[in-house]
């Protein structure tokens, strides 16, 4: 069984760190990973996304087939409707309600969210705020992993662990900031999402 | 209905030991270190760079006394690994398609003389041009120079590709070409490493008169290659890399090249015993195992990321072409990458209805980093346009080439490295006032210099100007062989030192950096203005390195 999951956003808004903590927790739980990403000019200040796959099985494609994706995870909420043809049926949606704009055409926010709650899966959640009330807007990431992470096929000990891993280098208080971000979002999409199967 | 996404079962697969999430590139460089690499030469390009920026990280790498510092461009650094390969010693140059073009003399050349201690020649294709300004396929260029070609289909494929690669061409005394493409190359999966091969002693050539490609030696050389030829085919008909698979399937045979071979298995992978495939990762083809696969089947389809080179092949292996299905015949797309979409489409197994992007989105393209210099020396050209016309700007290869996109509008032309410049000449020569040359420090060190030289040697009426953010900014701020050098480098060349001005690009600096340009502009001859700000990506120790390096050389 392979579950699908696109990351978006803009470059430098912390989706490939969203991407390791989903690879280090896979393969610590000993699954198939692949995670494809975007290098090179496409990163500045532009729509960046990433395709993760977890499975049991081998894995072929980088790339996530249209309309197999069962959850498309952004950090940004334009950015998550970017990639609607690869959502499948019944998938997930779970994004930022804070728009990121830097384009002159940015569409009005609540035609946005509209536009989102035509899917009955969503879980809109404003991260950055969560983030801010922690302590620092950063982390709003880790708040969107969190709200996410019921419809990811990992524990919820694995992905913990994978977050003091990745943050092992820096101060105790950004490993604090991180993990505490990640459980206020996970409360969060607890509460929107149907309890999953155990895990 | 979120009981339909069941959890994934904790299977513990057992692996020999831990694997390492890699990706392509990184795979590809640790299995080159691990396969007794003694140096890697490269300049930055997307995506080839993480190669090389692998390896300059490895601890192993720096125990072993790897090579890892970049070159100026991509023909010097293949040169060099040349010149390592000469001495005995395992080499491998890495640079993105377009930079083959620069290194395509001794590209051409070493596959006439051959090598001596392994070489392997790693290109990064883009197709799709994601970051490049063409999806040029550089399996035409091992072609040409009849050498053979690998091209892995995943990671894992990467790792292990380096030791047979470095092993082939020790063996065929050829350089070998290791082709990727941008989603391989940037794209993570747990590798299993092997045993690590030490690197080579240092070993000279018995007869060194074959790298001396004088005409009678050349043709001596040349009649070799042409003779090897039967055996590099003889290597692709037995090598690990191309599997025959016939299935009961007889409509359609697929012959699946490099990672295009994952697209056909994410669309058939449930169903694999009933199809004919032919997974190609080593070049030239496999004869016999295309004809097989020819006679099984009513209709082959060819499944290639690039270019459609093996499809024109076999248009002259077989007398009737009807068979042949793949870009020629309109059955994929003859532009842009593969995905598994457009490969199940082709095969008649994706039928699904996608739901369409909704069309309140609008497009976010990329753009200029806030507060980097470039747009502020892009706010001072676009100040004088007005008075010079907005056709007059040539600009080159980097994040500046940013500014040909709105809301700066400054750039009109990007060809290839080093053009600003020769180009700003020759419409000069042409009678064009006022032309002017934008180019990044580390593009003008790259094949900026030669042009400038050009320019020089007639007095061209040009104005160039070196936006110098002492980085190579546009592939994550690699160290620039131009940081400390560019005034001497222009002096050097004989630039007139009454016209070789510097200028901050800051907002305050505005009026005043207008003017300096506008000044020059009026001179008719040779101008070059260094603008001065380093790029904003760079951490502090980043810039205070650089300083130090800058104190060091002045």
């Amino acid at each position: 069984m392979t579950t699908n999951i696109i990351l978006s956003g803009v470059g430098g808004q912390g989706i490939l760190t969203i991407a390791a903590v989903l690879d280090t927790a896979a393969l610590n739980q000993n699954f198939f990973i692949k995670q494809s990403e975007v290098h090179g000019m496409s990163q500045r200040g532009g729509a960046v996304q990433s395709h993760v796959r977890i499975s049991d099985k081998q894995i072929f494609s980088d790339l996530i087939p249209e309309g197999k994706a069962d959850l498309i995870l952004s950090v940004e909420p334009m950015e998550l409707l970017r990639y609607i043809p690869f959502l499948k049926k019944d998938g997930w949606l779970v994004t930022d309600s804070e728009s990121f704009i830097n384009t002159p055409n940015y569409p009005k926010k609540d035609d946005l969210i509209e536009e989102i709650k035509k899917h009955p899966n969503h879980v809109i959640v404003n991260a950055t705020e969560i983030a801010k009330s922690i302590g620092n807007s950063k982390v709003a990431n880790m708040v969107l992993l969190g709200a996410a992470s019921a419809i990811i096929p990992l524990s919820e000990e694995s992905l913990v662990q994978a977050i003091k891993t990745l943050f092992q280098h820096k101060s105790e208080k950004i490993i604090r900031l991180n993990l505490e971000a990640f459980s206020e979002g996970k409360k969060v999409g607890e509460a929107i999402i149907p309890l999953p199967a155990e895990k | 209905m979120v009981g339909k996404i069941e959890p994934l079962p904790h299977t513990h697969i057992k692996f020999k030991q831990m694997k390492s999430l890699l990706l392509g590139n990184e795979a590809l460089a640790q299995g080159s270190i691990d396969a007794g690499l003694s140096g890697v030469y490269a300049y930055p390009g997307t995506p080839s760079t993480e190669i090389t920026e692998y390896i300059q990280r490895s601890k192993l790498a720096k125990e072993l006394k790897i090579h890892t510092t970049w070159s100026v461009n991509e023909k010097t650094a293949m040169e060099a690994a040349l010149g390592m390969s000469y001495v005995g010693k395992r080499a491998m140059v890495v640079m993105k398609h377009v930079g083959l073009n620069v290194a395509s003399d001794v590209f051409m050349n070493m596959a006439v003389s051959g090598v001596n201690g392994g070489l392997v020649v790693v290109v990064a294709d883009d197709p799709s041009m994601h970051s490049s300004q063409n999806e040029q396929d550089s399996r035409y260029y091992g072609k040409f120079a009849m050498i053979p070609i690998l091209e892995p289909s995943n990671q894992q494929e990467a790792y292990d590709m380096m030791f047979y690669a470095f092993d082939l061409s020790e063996e065929l005394k050829l350089p070998v070409l290791l082709r990727m493409v941008t989603r391989l190359s940037h794209s993570r999966a747990g590798i299993v490493v092997k045993e690590r091969r030490d690197p080579n002693e240092i070993n000279l050539p018995s007869d060194t008169s074959r790298f001396a490609l004088l005409p009678m030696n050349a043709r001596k050389q040349f009649d070799l290659l042409i003779g090897k030829q039967d055996a590099l085919i003889d290597h692709s008909e037995n090598s690990f890399l191309n599997n025959l698979t016939l299935g009961k399937n007889k409509n359609i045979g697929i012959i699946a090249c490099g990672i295009a071979y994952n697209y056909v298995m994410e669309n058939i992978g449930e169903d694999e015993s009933s199809y004919s495939v032919l997974k190609v990762s080593q070049y030239p083809l496999p004869r016999e195992k295309v004809k097989i696969l020819h006679q099984h089947c009513e209709k082959i389809l060819v499944v290639e990321d690039g270019y459609p080179l093996v499809e024109e092949l076999l248009h002259n292996y077989f007398d009737s072409n009807d068979k042949i299905k793949g870009k020629l015949s309109g059955d994929l797309p003859r532009t842009g990458e593969q995905n598994p979409n457009i490969v199940g489409k082709s095969l008649g197994l994706f039928g699904n209805k996608i739901e369409p992007v909704p069309s309140i989105v609008t497009p976010r393209p990329p753009q200029l980093c806030e507060g980097c210099g470039h747009t502020d020396l892009f706010n001072t050209i676009n100040e004088l346009i007005p008075e010079i016309g907005n056709k007059n700007i040539f600009g080159d290869i980097g994040c500046y080439a940013l500014g040909a996109l709105p809301p700066l509008n400054t750039i009109n032309t990007l060809i290839d490295m080093g053009a600003s410049i020769t180009m700003a000449k020759g419409a000069a020569d042409a009678g064009m006032e006022n032309a002017i040359a934008v180019i990044g420090d580390s593009t003008f060190t790259h094949s900026g210099m030669t042009g400038l030289l050009d320019a020089v040697s007639e007095n061209t009426p040009i104005t160039i100007i070196i936006s110098d953010n002492s980085a190579v900014a546009m592939t994550g701020a690699q160290e620039s062989t131009a940081v400390g050098r560019l005034k001497k480098i222009c002096l050097g060349i004989g630039v007139d030192p009454d016209h070789l001005k510097t200028i901050v690009p800051l907002k305050k600096n505005h009026e005043e950096n207008v003017e300096v340009l506008r000044k020059e502009l009026k001179y008719k001859g040779v101008s070059v203005i260094i603008s001065e700000r380093p790029c904003v990506r760079l951490s502090r120790d980043q810039k205070e390195e650089i300083k130090a390096r800058i104190a060091a050389l002045n």
